[in-house]
């Protein structure tokens, strides 16, 4: 392809660990994303005004449409058994089912105060579904900040979905994509596939009666690099799975799809057919922001666990210096290939330590901070250009064609820097 | 267990935030999980702060449960001393710290701080954010406001501002307006708080004649304390609107026992609105939904100042219940108090407003019912805290109001010729000066625009010589967000054009998008 391709380097990466105030949201705020993604799905939280509370202000943006999420919140009565928990629920989820007659699919997503007082959703699911079954299929998940870290609730949701996914018994392999990408990456993606003879199915798929199956001779693919348990429960389902990069970049998708490709004995030239035009196009716009981006300083606070993935395509597609990347957590194993290609240059975090992370910030004076939104404001006010990093949750960045895309994420900063005069 | 979807009011410890972040040298110390960090976001992007709001959180996890999360409160707070050296710390719990039973307060003690330190109490199964900020105002003032002490007479007496915090709508320029009506009448302020406050200056409050409460969700209790220790009265009415300004400069007259001789500044408010210009506000339909302070102020407003016609009263602050059904009474309507934003939806659809004013909640119920709407009352959003001067309270807040309420209405003339020629096909639903805001961009000006329900070749009908658009490329060009589709079609039909393509495809749909780039 071009020089950007190096061989790995030999060295493991150092990990330092840090442990101390965070500054992330916890795993309900996936809701936000998936409750789009699987279009007749309701997420119930069963929790507190606090969760409630987070929802709103992480979906602000969403609130147009009527959400298909909520909070059935605890009170003062649930607590003190003066009402029995199990009933109530009962009650919310009958009046909900009655009043959304669309939704197939209902998550039930235990929190902080739930798990706290060990209120078993795993059975209350079951019950439900008894009671509910074939109108709506009831699951549970966490997406309790004791437990998960902001995308690890994608990963705890997709995981609860697995062990009911049908039985895929043919003796053909098959491809399964994993992870909620925007449907126009989706959409791209099994074109792509198609074109080198696979046919790709996707978890979540957007609809509750269509979930691929899966089954001993699927081989699976991570679109997302935080779903460990999930590809942990597909492994326990028999399916295995593909290593890779993640499709960031020009050169993260082409090592994603050939990792595929490998996996399918799919000839070279096929798949170079199939997407030399899409790298072409991915390289055509990522010139432009290379220009701007060479040689500039890039810190990540720990937040998404895009943020390794993200550091290297901004090093080797378009040159900039990743001097600190932290992350919440750091699968060494779903990483591995990332880590490889990662310069030992960078210094590496798993974990979370606000304060001190902040003070290591001020003092490598970074051209960029990827950051998430309660620090944004205070570091731009302190002379440190940033990025949100939830935007890159909520953008479509995978694949070739939104390579620029993903880029320009982290140019805009800059040139609105560089236009103002006040 | 209750089932919401959108609400009005946090949890009680934003509250405690909101106080804390209002105020300079008060760090906070909340027992809470990671996740509950979230709460930075409301400050630092909706009000847009540029500091972090002072709050330290414990972040415990699962695995801690079962061994000391007390320990690491008590590591959290010690750390949070030490690197922010505050002169006064409050402790707290969030819901689910509460569960945990930690006791942050004799936690706190045992590490003898050498600066105080004020638990509060935060009841997060039962309370909510406005009663969060009042009871940590209190805890604060009675923790820190000392003893009653000698007052000297004043020719100009002295008073507190109380109420203000973070977050809250347009406290910072209430403060700053309330302030120069104050001194115009011949008062000097002590002190406003919790915002703009330190810890230090809460020890000054018992030096004032009197106090101002200025919004009484927040200060109530703090104000019947001060009344009770310091032998301070303190003002009732909320100067919001000319004849509660007017009620209020008599209130602060005689407490201040003050003359009326001083000449004041005045409001545009009654000549705007006896002009004859406005005679098309007589009688308007408008919904009225808030906290129970500003509901109230934009009632009698509404009434009396603007002539509207109140159609609907509600408001989400269960403590000002009674005072708002005794209002709604008066006028011979039934109060909604809720804090159920569907029930809100269900009663502004019923009444058939022609104008809501209420939260960001009701901004977006008037939107999808095709409503104008103005806010009056937290929550608001990022819009609502504008960067110009726009007080509430006095007369320019009665300025803002009026100009605020009257600009989401069509105007006089143009309402009459719309109602006049009705099939016009220019006057559709989003002519007039509103089309900008609240139609969907675009729509109106673009009736080519693509239909959902035309078959696609009928959809892209081209003019003469124009490239046609591949139904998998109509396809692929609705995936697009609508608020750029239009530049994206446009861009593609041009790099098509120039290059003298006949069908658009999905390739060179994405060979215009990364010839543009942006």
């Amino acid at each position: 392809m071009n020089e950007t391709l190096r061989s790995p380097a030999p060295d493991a990466p150092v990990v330092h660990h840090e442990r101390g105030q965070r500054s992330v949201f916890c795993g309900l705020a996936g809701i936000v994303w998936l409750h789009r993604k699987i279009q007749d799905a309701f997420f119930l939280v069963v929790g507190s005004r606090t969760c409630a509370h987070l929802l709103q202000s992480a979906a602000g943006v969403m609130i147009f449409a009527e959400p298909r999420f909520a909070t059935a919140i605890l009170e003062e009565r649930d607590l003190a058994g003066l009402a029995d928990v199990n009933d109530e629920l009962d009650n919310v989820v009958a009046r909900l089912l009655e009043r959304r007659p669309d939704i197939k699919m209902l998550f039930l997503v235990g929190s902080c105060p739930s798990e706290v007082i060990k209120i078993d959703l795993v059975r209350a699911a079951q019950r439900l579904n008894r009671i509910h079954s074939p109108r709506a299929k009831v699951v549970s998940y966490s997406g309790s900040g004791i437990e998960k870290t902001f995308t690890e609730g994608e990963d705890a949701c997709l995981a609860a979905l697995v062990p009911d996914l049908p039985l895929d018994a043919a003796s053909a392999p098959s491809l399964l994509v994993v992870g909620a990408l925007a449907d126009v990456v989706e959409d791209q993606f099994a074109t792509t596939f198609r074109e080198i003879g696979v046919e790709a199915r996707f978890l979540p798929a957007r609809r509750a009666d269509s979930m691929p199956a899966v089954g001993p001779n699927t081989k699976f693919i991570l679109a997302q690099p935080f779903l460990a348990e999930t590809a942990r429960a597909l492994e326990l389902r028999g399916a295995k799975r593909i290593p890779a990069v993640f499709p960031l970049g020009s050169e993260g998708t082409s090592l994603w799809l050939k990792a595929v490709a490998d996996a399918f004995n799919v000839q070279a030239a096929t798949l170079d057919a199939a997407t030399a035009p899409g790298r072409a196009r991915a390289e055509m716009s990522l010139a432009r922001h290379r220009e701007q981006l060479a040689g500039k300083k890039i810190f990540f606070f720990p937040d998404s666990q895009l943020e390794v993935p993200l550091a290297r395509f901004l090093a080797r597609e378009l040159g900039m210096k990743p001097v600190d990347v932290s992350t919440p957590y750091l699968h060494q194993q779903l990483l591995a290939e990332e880590l490889a290609l990662l310069s030992s240059e960078t210094r590496l975090n798993e974990g979370s330590a606000v304060d001190d992370q902040l003070d290591r910030c001020r003092e490598a004076r970074p051209d960029l901070t990827v950051c998430g939104l309660g620090l944004a404001n205070p570091l731009e006010a302190e002379g440190l250009p940033t990025k949100w990093a939830i935007e890159l949750l909520f953008t479509p960045i995978q694949g070739y064609d939104q390579a620029g895309d993903l880029a320009e994420l982290f140019t805009r900063p800059l040139t609105r820097r560089s236009r103002l005069e006040v | 267990m209750q089932l919401t979807l959108w609400t009005y009011e946090g949890p009680s410890h934003i509250g405690a935030m909101r106080v804390a972040t209002g105020m300079n040298g008060l760090h906070f110390v909340l027992h809470a999980p990671q996740g509950d960090t979230y709460a930075d976001l409301l400050f630092t992007m909706i009000e847009r702060r540029n500091k972090r709001p002072p709050v330290t959180y414990t972040t415990f996890q699962a695995r801690d449960l079962g061994t000391d999360t007390a320990e690491i409160f008590k590591t959290a707070a010690r750390d949070a001393y030490e690197r922010h050296q505050p002169r006064a710390m409050i402790v707290g719990s969030s819901c689910t710290a509460e569960l945990l039973q930690d006791d942050p307060g004799g936690l706190a003690r045992a590490l003898a701080l050498p600066v105080p330190v004020i638990p509060v109490e935060l009841s997060a199964y039962s309370k909510k954010e406005n009663w969060g900020a009042s009871e940590t105002f209190y805890r604060l003032v009675r923790g820190l406001s000392g003893a009653k002490r000698e007052r000297p007479q004043r020719a100009r007496p002295l008073v507190n501002l109380l109420g203000p915090t973070a977050l809250g709508f347009r406290h910072r320029d209430d403060v700053i307006e309330i302030t120069k009506l104050l001194n115009a009448l011949g008062v000097d302020v002590n002190v406003a708080a919790p915002m703009g406050a330190t810890p230090d200056d809460l020890t000054r409050l018992g030096d004032a004649d009197f106090n101002v409460v200025l919004y009484p969700e927040i200060a109530l209790p703090a104000a019947q304390y001060l009344e009770k220790a310091h032998g301070q009265p303190y003002t009732k009415t909320v100067p919001i609107g000319v004849g509660a300004t007017h009620e209020f400069i008599a209130e602060v007259r005689k407490l201040g026992n003050l003359s009326d001789g001083q000449a004041l500044p005045e409001s545009n408010l009654p000549w705007w609105s006896r002009s004859v210009d406005s005679t098309y506000l007589t009688g308007k339909r408008v919904f009225i939904f808030g906290d129970g302070t500003h509901v109230l102020a934009a009632e009698r407003i509404a009434r009396e100042e603007i002539g509207f016609e109140v159609v609907g009263l509600g408001t989400f602050s269960r403590e000002f219940a009674r005072d708002v059904r005794a209002r709604a009474a008066a006028h011979n309507r039934e109060a909604l108090i809720t804090d159920d934003y569907l029930e809100v939806e269900a009663a502004i659809s019923a009444a058939h407003p022609e104008l809501v004013l209420g939260t960001q909640m009701e901004r977006h119920i008037a939107k999808r019912l095709r409503l104008p709407c103005a806010v009056i009352s937290a929550p608001a959003h990022v819009q609502d805290f504008p960067a110009r001067y726009a007080p509430q309270m006095g007369f320019e807040g009665a300025n803002v109001i009026f100009d605020s309420w009257v600009h989401p209405l069509m105007m006089g003339l143009e309402e009459h010729l719309l109602g006049m020629f009705r099939e016009d096909a220019e006057f559709h639903e989003h002519a007039s000066h509103l089309g900008a805001s609240s139609a969907p961009p675009s729509a109106a000006l673009q009736p080519a625009a693509p239909q959902p329900d035309l078959p696609a070749a009928a959809a892209v009908a081209p003019a003469s010589g124009d490239p046609v658009w591949s139904e998998e490329a109509q396809k692929e060009l609705k995936k697009i967000p609508f608020f750029v589709r239009g530049k994206a079609r446009g861009n593609t039909e041009k790099y098509a054009r120039e290059r003298g393509l006949t069908m658009i495809s999905v390739g060179t749909l994405y060979d215009a998008k990364a010839h543009f780039g942006r």
